[in-house]
């Protein structure tokens, strides 16, 4: 059994329908990426995910559970953790305050503290920043925040929303040999990128969404060979 | 140097109610961007309720003023608490999805329900706290003699607010109630449940005011139904002196205004520190638009 699978989603904003009915699988321990252009539907479908946002029809399982009948705070708790578009990290309180509200689920004192000592080994800079106000912090920095504050909820599924958006190429380059890390840590990963090469390089398998719509799956080298995706998302 | 002193502790006072009551809009507006109209007159249900509590329900002929006064405190705070939070279900979690302006139509309603309902429950003419229940030691501070109820209105609201502080700043559930004000979306990929955190805000904002009411009947001494009125637009003002949606900002928004007040109403004329008081927030407003302490609307990277 797939640890998420998503049947036939539908979502709509108001009367514009955004996903027509997709359909996406991702097995325990896997590294999945979703690619598409600007408005595909892909920050859409991790929000769908995490219950954000409401299908109007369709249905999502995970580890057996139907998520859509649960409401959206304890999707946490079931182990599907996001850093989400725009890191949406919060300006105003320290790093180590937003860390520790990535566990506002986990009621364990200590294996919190375990979280937070490997979550500064991964990101050593958070470490020495973790005094420092998130919203002073640069992108990339903001990004490691981002990833940190969900890995805090330990989940067993992380939703990655363009974790390498106005970054420095060497930072990504970092960013996504972290998220290596984590995956061979045990955690199954989602990704949504416009980074293509990177993100098929990365992944296990791949998705292509396009204007709402699955238009591709495969292998992720595969995808990386496909001469249509070759064209569309990796410059020729 | 006697009267500015005295006047300084009276403003500090008043202030401290004022920043009591602030406190409620500031909260309330940093999880839903909605001025609770209403809270004003919660205020007013607090000043009623705790004199209900003390004379009719004769706690203060059978305990020692000073205990009697401390529970009714409390418990007038849990009850106006408890009304806040059913106001919140009823008046405004139905509206949560609609526009924000039916959400204000709806706390205008909700105000004038109150209002009326204080009204029918207790008469239109102002009712009088009994004299007993005011401390009257003095207590001698640099040559002074202060009166006991100023110096415990004070120590009350400057007591509530630390707790108040600390609860924001230093425990999960504060942090969670800070989180929500930043960004509803992300607070809910923490696992935070929005509704129970904009539930407990409307615990503290309303149970903080409905203390405040009581602490303003002791004071005073004389209440009416309409005191929420008056006491809701300084607090307001308050809120947003220092910074509306900013704790500490309304904390000394409140604590300034009475200060100015109380000042320009010993030195200037008594009927002009109103006038005073909101020339202050123009000048504040003109030269820093955000109030003292309120942040830029946080900048998306």
């Amino acid at each position: 059994m797939s640890l998420l699978t998503l049947s036939d989603i539908r979502v709509r904003y108001g009367s514009v329908e955004v996903l027509h009915g997709i359909n996406l699988r991702v097995e325990e321990g896997e590294i999945v990426t979703i690619l598409g252009a600007n408005g595909a539907g892909k920050s859409t479908t991790l929000l769908t995910i995490s219950g954000l946002v409401r299908p109007s029809s369709g249905e999502i399982t995970f580890d057996g559970k139907a998520l859509l009948k649960i409401p959206s705070h304890e999707v946490v708790n079931l182990g599907i953790a996001q850093s989400p578009e725009g890191r949406r990290v919060f300006g105003p309180m320290t790093v180590l305050e937003n860390l520790r509200l990535g566990a506002f689920s986990v009621r364990d004192e200590q294996t919190t503290a375990r979280t937070l000592e490997w979550i500064f080994e991964l990101f050593p800079r958070l470490y020495e920043r973790r005094q420092q106000l998130a919203g002073t912090l640069s992108g990339g920095e903001q990004q490691m925040l981002a990833i940190g504050r969900a890995l805090m909820a330990q989940p067993r599924l992380l939703l990655l929303d363009e974790p390498s958006l106005g970054l420095a190429p060497l930072l990504v380059r970092s960013i996504f040999e972290t998220v290596r890390t984590i995956n061979e840590r045990g955690v199954t990963v989602l990704i949504v990128e416009q980074n293509a090469r990177a993100a098929l390089k990365l992944a296990t398998r791949g998705y292509v969404l396009e204007v709402g719509n699955m238009v591709k799956e495969g292998r992720a080298d595969e995808l990386l060979a496909d001469p249509s995706v070759r064209e569309a998302y990796l410059g020729g | 140097m006697e009267q500015f002193f005295q006047q300084l502790l009276n403003g500090l006072a008043v202030g401290g109610i004022y920043a009591l009551v602030a406190l409620g809009y500031t909260m309330v507006y940093g999880v839903l961007k909605l001025i609770n109209f209403a809270h004003g007159d919660l205020f007013t249900i607090g000043a009623y309720l705790g004199l209900t509590l003390l004379v009719s329900g004769g706690l203060a002929g059978s305990l020692p003023p000073v205990l009697a006064v401390l529970l009714v405190f409390f418990m007038v705070g849990l009850l106006v608490a408890l009304i806040g939070c059913a106001l919140e279900r009823v008046a405004y979690r139905p509206l949560r999805k609609a526009g924000r302006l039916s959400a204000v139509v709806s706390a205008l309603g909700a105000s004038i329900f109150f209002q009326n309902a204080v009204m029918l429950v207790y008469g239109a003419r102002p009712y009088v706290y009994p004299n007993s229940l005011r401390p009257d030691f003095t207590i001698e501070l640099f040559g002074y003699a202060l009166p006991g109820m100023r110096v415990m209105v004070i120590a009350a609201t400057v007591a509530l607010m630390l707790a108040l502080w600390a609860f924001i700043q230093k425990t999960r559930m504060g942090a969670a109630v800070r989180a929500v004000a930043i960004d509803q979306g992300a607070a809910r990929l923490m696992g935070i449940n929005v509704n129970r955190i904009i539930s407990l805000v409307f615990l503290i904002g309303p149970g903080l005011g409905g203390m405040a009411g009581l602490l303003v009947g002791m004071y005073y001494g004389k209440i009416d139904f309409t005191m929420g009125w008056t006491y809701g637009l300084k607090a307001f003002t308050a809120a947003i002196l220092g910074g509306i949606g900013n704790i500490p900002g309304a904390m000394l928004g409140g604590l300034l205004l009475g200060v100015v007040e109380a000042l320009a109403a010993s030195y200037v004329a008594f009927a002009w520190k109103d006038a005073v008081a909101f020339c202050v927030l123009i000048l504040i407003l003109i030269i820093r638009p955000t109030g003292i302490l309120g942040e830029r609307t946080a900048d998306k990277l």
